[in-house]
């Protein structure tokens, strides 16, 4: 007798994703979606796509799924959580979507405390455009419109999301987490685990930065790319819990 | 017997969409429209609804998108500068088919223009609320009572059609109060929304709320499909009155506020031997082309009045196929034209037409 050791998430579709070799958007797709099978919420989770790499994430998911405009995904989010507030509601982002366009949006989603839960992936670059400069690329990181490397004095300093949205008292949970090896993807897994529990609790607001990678744009090749997450990402973007509520109360 | 009570304008089309069964209001505070905001927040806890003060227009619009894909009665309200900013929005509700009201209580521009009404936003109304082919149901109220009863009729058009509906007011009929009647405004039983993001309960495949349609064969087919509903809601849901038309030699087309100044100016034109009327559209989108271009075989002469530069008039030309003149008078920048003044204009053509 055989025994299955391994298998797709429910909340997984069974379809092929588009993306680039290497990516590790993939892997964090399958954690949302084996956190929503733990938790048994795919018939009642809506999932709000991005515009970026992962705006088809509205085919990738088998719960219900709204594709907002680029950097609106918070708003389209608190609409539909406070229309069905017993709904389990997150937002799947990138860094152009999230910490660019989008900043207010973000910034006032976890000022409300909203009970959604963002999954926000920084890979330091615009992907889906061919690699332009990202609000969270970093100092002298080359990029097709920062050719000469990100120059504080003249593109201004990457946004540390996490750092930032933790001074909000309406965010209850905000951790950076990378999916560079085994054991970051782990605990990568635990940390959205964490957020989605902190929703379903009704405690407020959560966010999982996730360190992702771009070997397309960053010119690497796929096992370069997860080597540079960690000597030149997680130095400058330390992983950890920048806030957590609940250790807070206890 | 009904009861009738004194409303500002503002005020009785709030009242009206919580009769008309809508519980989610999220808008963002600016003049001449704020009191809605204000009406919404005391009355919506009240009835188990929600009034949301967003961050900004943008997000207000996306909150709409957020709420009307989980499937319920919602709307937001602005004003002009307001209204451009939630243009992103409104084009990507119009691509995702989601029913909504989006009231723009006008008032004069362009930029940050003023606070005084005004119809300048006649064009991005009707023509270009926001990019790609697209349309909305846009419905233009002449009295405090008929903002009320454009209310609940919003409502049922959005969801019938899955259309957003505009309503395109101005700061006039905002802030004035008259009695209204909110007899007949409800809704017992919301439709069923079998499209909606709302959970699929294990009971169905997964619903998807999108408007990127990435093979542009794939695009035109959604687009064409949409302007078949277009096509539906112009045979069926076009509106308007027609006022003293009968023996009209000279036709006014008027809509909103202005309708009502025009009322005046034709009795006294009328008073003096001149035989005018008028035809207010109620629907700007639909517009009412079939009835314009009937009174074309028989008036001699058309005149638009409008708060702006002239932007409605085009539309009668076209409606009419320019069969007739098409003359045109109006204020802008918040101005309003006196009776006087209209008056003076249509014995202006009166005269002229007996040459």
């Amino acid at each position: 007798m055989s025994k299955v050791v391994f298998e797709k998430p429910k909340a997984l579709a069974d379809v092929p994703f588009h993306y680039c070799p290497g990516c590790t958007h993939g892997i964090v797709h399958r954690l949302v979606a084996e956190v929503i099978d733990e938790l048994g919420v795919e018939d009642r989770t809506i999932g709000i796509a991005p515009v970026g790499c992962s705006v088809f994430a509205y085919n990738y998911f088998n719960c219900d799924m709204i594709e907002a405009a680029h950097g609106r995904a918070p708003a389209v989010a608190t609409g539909v959580k406070r229309s069905l507030p017993e709904s389990v509601v997150f937002t799947y982002q990138g860094d152009g979507d999230l910490a660019a366009i989008g900043t207010a949006e973000t910034v006032h989603i976890a000022a409300r405390g909203e009970n959604v839960t963002i999954i926000f992936i920084n890979n330091a670059i615009y992907g889906m455009t061919g690699g332009q400069m990202a609000p969270t690329t970093m100092p002298g990181q080359v990029t097709t419109t920062s050719p000469y490397g990100r120059d504080r004095k003249i593109q201004g300093s990457p946004i540390h999301v996490c750092e930032m949205l933790s001074t909000l008292d309406g965010t209850a949970y905000a951790e950076r987490v990378a999916v560079n090896s085994p054991k970051h993807v782990i605990a990568a897994k635990k940390a959205i685990r964490k957020a989605f529990d902190m929703q379903l609790n009704k405690k407020g607001f959560s966010i999982v930065e996730v360190l992702s990678t771009c070997p397309t744009n960053w010119g690497m090749s796929p096992t370069d790319a997860l080597k540079w997450v960690e000597s030149d990402m997680i130095p400058f973007y330390p992983l950890g819990v920048y806030k957590d509520i609940t250790k807070e109360e206890a | 017997m009904a009861k009738k009570v004194l409303m500002k304008g503002n005020e009785a089309i709030a009242e009206a969409a919580i009769k008309s069964g809508c519980r989610h209001y999220f808008g963002y505070p600016i003049t001449p429209q704020t009191e809605i905001a204000e009406y919404m927040a005391k009355r919506m806890p009240k009835v188990g609804g929600l009034c949301l003060q967003a961050e900004s227009e943008i997000a207000a619009i996306n909150m709409v998108l957020g709420a009307a894909s989980a499937g319920v009665r919602v709307m937001t309200s602005s004003s002009s500068p307001g209204i451009s900013l939630k243009s992103e929005g409104i084009s990507y509700i119009a691509g995702c088919d989601l029913p909504c009201l989006i009231l723009n209580v006008q008032r004069g521009g362009p930029g940050l223009g003023g606070i005084q009404p005004a119809q300048s936003d006649y064009y991005q109304a009707t023509k270009a609320n926001g990019h790609g082919d697209m349309h909305l149901i846009v419905v233009a109220p002449a009295s405090v009572q008929e903002m009320a009863s454009l209310t609940g009729l919003a409502f049922d058009l959005g969801d019938k059609y899955r259309i957003p509906v505009m309503m395109l007011a101005d700061g006039a009929l905002g802030q004035m109060m008259e009695p209204v009647d909110f007899e007949g405004i409800g809704c017992e039983t919301l439709p069923e929304k079998p499209w909606a993001a709302c959970g699929h309960g294990g009971k169905r495949k997964h619903n998807v709320i999108n408007s990127l349609f990435i093979q542009p064969e794939e695009l035109e087919r959604t687009v064409i499909e949409r302007f078949e509903r277009y096509k539906v809601i112009e045979e069926n849901e076009v509106r308007y009155e027609e006022y003293m038309t009968e023996d009209a030699d000279i036709v006014i087309v008027s809509y909103g506020i202005t309708s009502r100044i025009c009322k005046t100016a034709i009795a006294n034109a009328r008073k003096q031997g001149v035989k005018v009327g008028m035809l207010r559209p109620i629907t700007l989108w639909p517009y009412p082309k079939a009835a314009l271009r009937r009174l074309a075989e028989t008036a001699s002469q058309f005149l638009t009045v409008e708060l702006n530069m002239g932007q409605m008039v085009d539309d009668v030309k076209l409606a009419i196929e320019c069969k007739k003149p098409v003359s045109f008078f109006g204020r802008t920048g918040g101005m309003m034209p006196s009776t006087d003044e209209v008056t003076a204009e249509i014995m202006k053509l009166a005269k002229g037409g007996n040459n």
